[in-house]
This record gives C-alpha cells, structure tokens and sequence, in this order.
C-alpha cells in the first residue's frame, strides 16, 4: 500500500470491513469486499453501495456560469432547470474528450459539475482557462459521493431522507438529509439499476456510509467494490474514461452524438465534432458477445478475415448476462448487430458478434 | 492463511500436485483462487497433450485478472477436468478438490521431490504477504 495514494473518507471503513484494495487514479479503493460476481448480483436483485467519493466536484457561480459552462460542454445547459443533472462533455478543439461529466443546475446562476477522480487535475486546469470568465470553485475534497443503486435503493434511502425523494424523478436531485446529514440526493447512478448518488460533507461520509449499511442489511444491502461497478457499467455499455473514451476518441463514434449540441452556440471541439457528423465517423463503439466465456480485454485486437478491424475497449464476464462481453471500436461498416468478428485473445482468433446494446436492460427510473 | 493441505506439493505460481496412483492430479490452490476472485473461464490443453515442468499449460481467467497455469511436472496429459468450461467457479468453490484441471502422467523422475513441501509453500506465501 503506497503512503502516496489518497484515501476517501470511508477508507478506513474499507479497510476494517476485508475489503481488497487497490489503486486506481491515485487513489487506494476498494476493489471487492465478498467478490465481485456476488457484488454485482447483490446490486441487480437488491441494493449496493458504493464509495465514490474520489471523483471530483467543481461549483461554478455568477452571471457568467452559465456561458462559462455553454462554452466548454457540448451538451446544452441553457436547457437544464434548477434541480436537474445532465450528463455532458469536455471537448479537445480537435474534437477529442477531455473527459465527460454530469452538470447540476444548483440555482439559476449556479451550478456543480462532477468529474472523473483521474482527470480532476486536467480538468480543474481546463475549466479555469477555459471557463475563466466566471468563478470556479474546486470542492472535491470536501465534498463525499456514495452510490446507492438497486431495485431496493429507493426504499433504503427513504427510510433515512428528510425528504420525500420518492419524488425524485430520474437525472433530477433535491437537497434534504440522510442520516441527519445536509445530502444532495441525485437520482443518478452507473449501473442501470434506479438509485440515488448521495453529495456529502467530506467529514459526515462516514456517518451517512455506516447508517446506509446497517439499514440496508434488513433489504440485503451491502458495500461494493470498484470491480463490480465495472461489471455493471459494461452491462449496460456505460463509457468508462480511459478506457473506452479519451483524448483520441470523438463523441461521434463513441455513440455520444446525443449529447452534442450544436444548435446551443459555440464552443470548443464544435467544428470538429460538427466535420466529422458530415463525413460520418469511420469507426464506432460497438457491444460484442463472445462465443465461448473467454474474456476478451483492453487493447485485445477485432479481427474480420484475419484483416484487424479495431480493438477492445472493455471487456468481462457479464454476471447477468452469463457471457462474456465488450466494447470494441471497429470499423463503421462492420458495426451492425450480428455481424461475426473475432477477437485475438492469447494469439488466437476467438468468434464473436456484434450484440444490441445495452446488453442487459435497464430498471432506472424513467 | 490460506488452505495449504499437507498431502500435496506445490509451485511457486500456486499451482498444487497429488500423487493419484502414477500419475497426478494438478489444480491452483486456495491462495491463487482467492487473489483471482471470480473464475469465469479456464483454458485447458487436450488429452494427449506434453507439457514440461515449469512451462505454461493453460489459462484461468477471472473477471479482473488473466493469469498463465503452469505444469508442477512434466509429462503427458491423460485427463482434463471437463465439467469446468460450464463451472469455472468449481475453482474458487473447492480448489484442492472439484476445481482440480489436469491429469499428469509423469515422464522424469525426480520432479516431484523438487517441489515445494506444504511447510515451504506456506512459507513462501507469507514472504508475498509482505
């Protein structure tokens, strides 16, 4: 264990309950607690909770918040209410991701922004510059985020919320308390499942984390690791920055066109991302199914004929689906689902086909 | 610590042999199962196949991690574990027992005495522990 890792308010909480831990973006996580399969079951069937407290929060504030935020987002905040999220991107001029993120309309001329933990430091830089009009204010490291997600999520935290957050609806927030915490409840998640994402102060996490537990044992609730949060994202095609997007993938063929909003204005990576809609892009993220369990992974090449057509982006075991899934980027002619491909595992070419995604359906609360 | 069964030896990568008449039966023990996590696939040669000591015979993939499966002794292949392409979690649920993968049957004496008595392997594993 590096004394150089950060460590989230619940690391210790992590660390007494057997987690494994494991570094990821600088940070000492928690990997699994009884195992990743069972985690992720737990998380489908009933209510998991997960600490994300290392991603980063920036505030943003004044008249010029909202034109600050238009010129650095594609997605089109002038169409957020108060008590909305939505998810969005920073784009390279190039038409690149710097990282993507989701934006909270606090109040008319304030908003919070959520960001990856490995990019907080890129992306504070490239807010300051390029927001820099109005008033940034980094409160990552106040701030406390733990996940609740699960057909059994909305009962959990209803239990403990000072506020009806039945009422809730799906990418909106409220604030009230949990646990007798200030809470910015969002009715957010990365799994597919409904579920809440908790905002709290960085030194209450652990007061919210432990009532959360020992409430969420009567609705077989329990902790869960970074392992399978990865599972479950993957599941339902849930980009993951670094490994399926980056500085050399553009929103088109990452199948993020949605997001992009030309029509709000300007702003940076518009021309680019605007060409590359007219030429079409010449390879797209697609979701594939292995024909046997094994697993196809990061940087595994696509074959088609022998010829290599793209390469993986994510891959695992689908302990829902019980088959073995990815993303690949190919080439935009072999995208369509059912088209047979291989994936080089091991040196050797292993069937597999282009699947409709997401590949296991989503519950979130509509 | 881990399971470490007196009965049987082992390598240096965490896999475990048992005599079983002539011939051997090789699986991965409780300590390489446990730092795998979940077994979702495992990648075994066919009957017949030769395999030296020390040089890699299959692969066991878990949703995290992919890690090479190394041969305790050299020989010939006479048995695989086929009820593991439809219950890779065999290995995590009874390693010592019906997780076992291959059958061996040995071509150079000597091998056996070579590898790591149950005392040594519990050894070796609390140095990794550090």
């Amino acid at each position: 264990m590096s004394p150089l890792l950060k460590h989230t308010p619940l690391h210790s909480a992590h660390v007494n309950a057997g987690a494994r831990m494991v570094e990821f973006g600088g940070w000492d996580m928690p990997v699994q607690y009884t195992g990743i399969i069972e985690e992720h079951r737990r998380v489908r069937a009933a209510v998991g909770l997960f600490d994300v407290s290392h991603m980063g929060e920036f505030e943003v504030e004044g008249p010029d918040a909202l034109g600050a935020l238009q010129a650095i987002t594609t997605n089109d905040v002038a169409a957020l209410a108060v008590g909305q999220v939505q998810y969005s991107l920073f784009c390279y001029p190039e038409g690149g991701l710097v990282d993507d993120l989701t934006v909270y309309r606090l109040a008319p001329d304030r908003f919070m922004v959520t960001v990856n933990a490995s990019n907080i430091e890129k992306d504070w830089a490239w807010v300051t510059t390029h927001g820099a009009r109005a008033e940034w204010r980094n409160v990552s490291a106040e701030t406390g985020l733990i996940a609740v997600q699960g057909p059994r999520a909305e009962d959990l935290v209803a239990g403990m919320a000072g506020i009806d957050v039945r009422a809730i609806g799906y990418y909106h927030f409220a604030r009230g308390t949990v646990a007798g915490v200030s809470t910015l409840i969002s009715r957010t998640g990365y799994t597919g499942e409904d579920g809440f994402e908790l905002y709290v102060p960085w030194g209450e996490t652990e007061r919210v984390w432990l009532a959360l537990l020992a409430a969420g044992t009567k609705v077989d609730g329990g902790p869960i690791g970074l392992g399978a949060r990865d599972t479950l994202r993957l599941e339902m095609r849930y980009a993951l920055y670094g490994n399926d997007i980056d500085q050399t993938t553009n929103p088109l063929e990452a199948g993020l066109g949605w997001v992009v909003k030309p029509r709000k204005g300007d702003f940076i990576g518009k021309p680019a991302v605007e060409r590359m809609r007219a030429e079409g892009p010449r390879r797209t993220l697609i979701g594939l199914e292995m024909a046997d369990r094994s697993v196809a992974r990061h940087g595994y090449p696509v074959l088609s004929g022998g010829r290599r057509v793209g390469e993986v982006t994510s891959g695992t075991f689908g302990p829902s689906v019980e088959k073995s899934i990815a993303m690949a980027y190919v080439e935009t002619p072999l995208a369509a689902v059912g088209t047979a491909i291989d994936v080089e595992i091991r040196g050797q070419a292993r069937p597999a086909h282009v699947v409709k995604t997401p590949f296991h359906p989503s519950h979130v609360k509509r | 610590m881990a399971n470490v069964p007196g009965d049987l030896r082992y390598t240096k990568d965490h896999e475990w042999a048992k005599p079983d008449g002539t011939r051997y039966r090789i699986g991965i023990t409780a300590y390489a199962q446990e730092q795998l996590g979940d077994v979702v696939f495992v990648e075994l040669p066919k009957v017949g196949t030769k395999v030296t000591a020390t040089q890699a015979f299959g692969v066991v993939e878990s949703v995290k991690a992919v890690s090479d499966l190394f041969a305790p002794l050299s020989g010939e292949i006479v048995e695989i574990n086929t009820a593991l392409p439809n219950a890779p979690q065999r290995v995590n649920q009874d390693p010592y027992g019906q997780g076992w993968m291959i059958v061996i049957a040995p071509s150079k004496a000597g091998e056996w005495d070579a590898l790591l008595t149950a005392p040594q392997y519990e050894q070796l594993l609390l140095s990794e522990a550090h």
